[in-house]
């Protein structure tokens, strides 16, 4: 700020006969650089992303009204609602959507509460602090690809570890009563997004703890000792003191999980293990990406495949926009 | 002292121990099973109750997983595109995240708006359209058709923006004009040095970004693989009768090492960067 106040300030000086062509033209060439650079320095963002980000986005919106002459790999031409129309009374991409929120719910909630108390765990004056750090983040480290295979091995029907586990508890007395046994991870649809959250949960759940302890470690420990004066313990002290300041980061990977845990791709299609990976024999467990993957990419319908994501894409804009709503609701609820 | 007082928490129980012990063999159990399962034969791995204890097999797997799918090639290509990636990313992002934090010029304000606004964006969803375009250029199945979409990124710019505003003083700037260097060179000289923590941290993140992305290079690429897709193929060709765990888990563990290498070394930068971003975010 100051440096544009000093720069414009110097060729207003009154020039001197004396002075010579060149400073001035070094002024000149200074002021144009100075005016010109900032627009510079953000141009190529702004025109890579409008190439890359922002056409396609239109380019969707374009295509999703347009036929697709798949034999010849050609546009045809404008067809109005005829590609939502498909989409929307197509009983897979219904499915899809409801396994796409149910997947989304049973990742989303568990893993902020979860990813909370492992930061309350981690917010203290622990033994080897970056240790454990880096020991909660190491899932985010792995290839998404490779953990789910790996998960898919653990979960497998027949030999996979977890059921192996189930079958021999499922046999001690009580629990034979309440029915715990083996479950069809892969066929039952409930349980594959009980699968495939688990996944989601077992990736994020660290990064999201890692966030949460910044929170925390930024709320005013005189707060905390004026509670404990006030005679609070350490759980009422998390509810009274922790859980109220930590809101806006709260709101915050709330939007952002949002906004990911609606385009899980990689887990349903990697999961499946019949060979037309579509999420399952009867798309048990197929999300709307994965939708807009086997329409597009692999049966060409490029009109209704972006139809679908144009869809996908306004139900995600309008949580996100719920939740900022929520967001100013609430912290401003917070201020009074 | 403004850290806790002892009344309140003082230093953590066996309990908090115990549970973080936990959470960190729930974090590893996955890559301890891929290593065990991958190192059984075909047959083993298949046994009930499955075994427990690491096999004597795992190179015999590793060599089978080396003649089903290209594992350096794919190996090397995750490298270039990751790295071309995460080079491109931190360039654009520092400059244009220096312009927004440091300089004044007409429209920052709306045009930074605009970046934010873009954060939110689902780009995953512009998949076929992408793809559509790809084929339109002939850029199919190739290494650039796969880096194109995250040169630039508009979480970087942010990013960069949100440190810079702090990390540089405008006296430091206001110097540098006055005795006379131009902008890119104030740029270089004064900004690029001060930004080179975050621009670590930024690299590293969008590195690892790219190396894990699935969906966009099994879209863009069909011969080539990166490491992802060469996962897919195979665990496509480990289905069957019986799914051959063996080799499919073998190749997971293989793929996983090179990032986890990365995480080992470069581990202290990425919990930090993740815990900067949130405060700051």
């Amino acid at each position: 700020m100051l440096t544009e106040q000093r720069a414009e300030a110097a060729p207003r000086e009154p020039a001197t006969p004396t002075v010579d062509r060149r400073l001035l033209r070094r002024q000149r060439r200074s002021r144009w650089d100075l005016k010109v650079s900032p627009y510079l320095y953000v141009s190529p963002f702004f025109v890579l992303f409008g190439i890359v980000g922002l056409y396609p986005l239109v380019y969707t919106v374009f295509l999703s009204v347009h036929d697709w002459d798949r034999l010849y790999y050609r546009r045809g031409g404008f067809n109005g609602w005829a590609n939502y129309d498909f989409v929307l009374h197509d009983p897979v991409f219904q499915k899809a959507l409801v396994n796409t929120f149910s997947i989304f719910l049973m990742s989303s909630v568990p893993q902020i509460v979860l990813a909370v108390v492992i930061a309350a765990l981690l917010d203290g004056q622990l033994r080897g602090r970056t240790f454990w750090r880096m020991s909660v983040l190491l899932p985010f480290a792995v290839v998404p690809a490779a953990a789910v295979l790996i998960f898919g091995s653990l979960l497998a029907d027949r030999s996979g570890l977890v059921n192996q586990v189930l079958a021999q508890i499922g046999d001690w007395p009580v629990l034979h009563q309440l029915g715990i046994g083996p479950v069809a991870w892969h066929d039952h649809r409930w349980w594959s997004h009980f699968a495939i959250a688990g996944m989601v949960n077992w990736r994020w759940t660290g990064y999201n703890a890692l966030i949460f302890l910044a929170a925390m470690q930024a709320v005013p420990r005189d707060l905390y000792e004026s509670a404990a004066l006030d005679g609070g313990g350490k759980i009422r002290q998390f509810w009274s003191v922790t859980l109220p300041m930590i809101r806006p980061t709260m709101v915050f990977v709330i939007v952002t999980s949002t906004i990911g845990g609606l385009q899980i791709f990689t887990e349903p299609r990697l999961f499946d293990d019949t060979p037309n990976r579509e999420g399952g024999a009867d798309h048990e467990f197929m999300t709307s990406t994965l939708y807009i993957y086997v329409k597009g990419i692999e049966d060409q319908f490029y009109g209704r495949a972006s139809a679908a994501a144009v869809i996908l894409f306004v139900i995600i804009v309008a949580i996100a926009l719920l939740n900022f709503g929520l967001t100013r609701f609430l912290t401003r609820r917070a201020e009074k | 002292m403004s850290r806790r007082s002892s009344t309140a928490t003082g230093r953590p129980g066996f309990l908090v121990y115990g549970l973080l012990a936990a959470v960190v063999l729930g974090s590893a159990l996955p890559l301890y099973w891929s290593y065990m399962i991958g190192s059984h034969t075909k047959d083993e791995a298949n046994d009930s109750p499955p075994p427990l204890l690491p096999g004597g097999h795992f190179f015999e797997n590793a060599r089978r997983v080396l003649d089903t799918i290209d594992f350096w090639q794919a190996l090397l290509n995750s490298l270039i595109v990751a790295t071309v990636c995460g080079v491109s990313v931190v360039f654009f992002s520092t400059l244009a995240g220096y312009s927004f934090a440091k300089l004044r010029f007409r429209g920052s304000s709306t045009l930074m708006g605009f970046v934010v606004m873009t954060m939110a964006i689902p780009t995953q969803l512009a998949t076929v359209p992408l793809f559509v375009l790809m084929r339109n250029y002939g850029l199919l199945d190739t290494l650039a058709a796969v880096a194109l979409p995250t040169l630039v990124t508009a979480f970087g710019v942010f990013f960069m923006r949100q440190y810079l505003i702090d990390a540089i003083p405008d006296e430091l700037i206001e110097a540098a004009r006055v005795d006379g260097a131009s902008m890119l060179r104030t740029f270089w000289s004064v900004a690029v040095p001060a930004a080179r923590p975050a621009m670590a941290i930024l690299f590293l993140f969008t590195f690892m970004t790219v190396w894990t992305d699935y969906m966009w290079p099994l879209v863009a690429l069909q011969d080539t693989e990166t490491l992802p897709v060469a996962l897919d193929r195979l665990a496509l060709t480990g289905q069957g009768q019986t799914t051959d765990y063996a080799l499919v888990l073998c190749g997971a563990g293989l793929a996983t090492i090179p990032l986890l290498i990365l995480f080992v070394v470069s581990g202290r930068q990425l919990v930090a960067g993740i815990m900067q971003g949130a405060v700051k975010g």
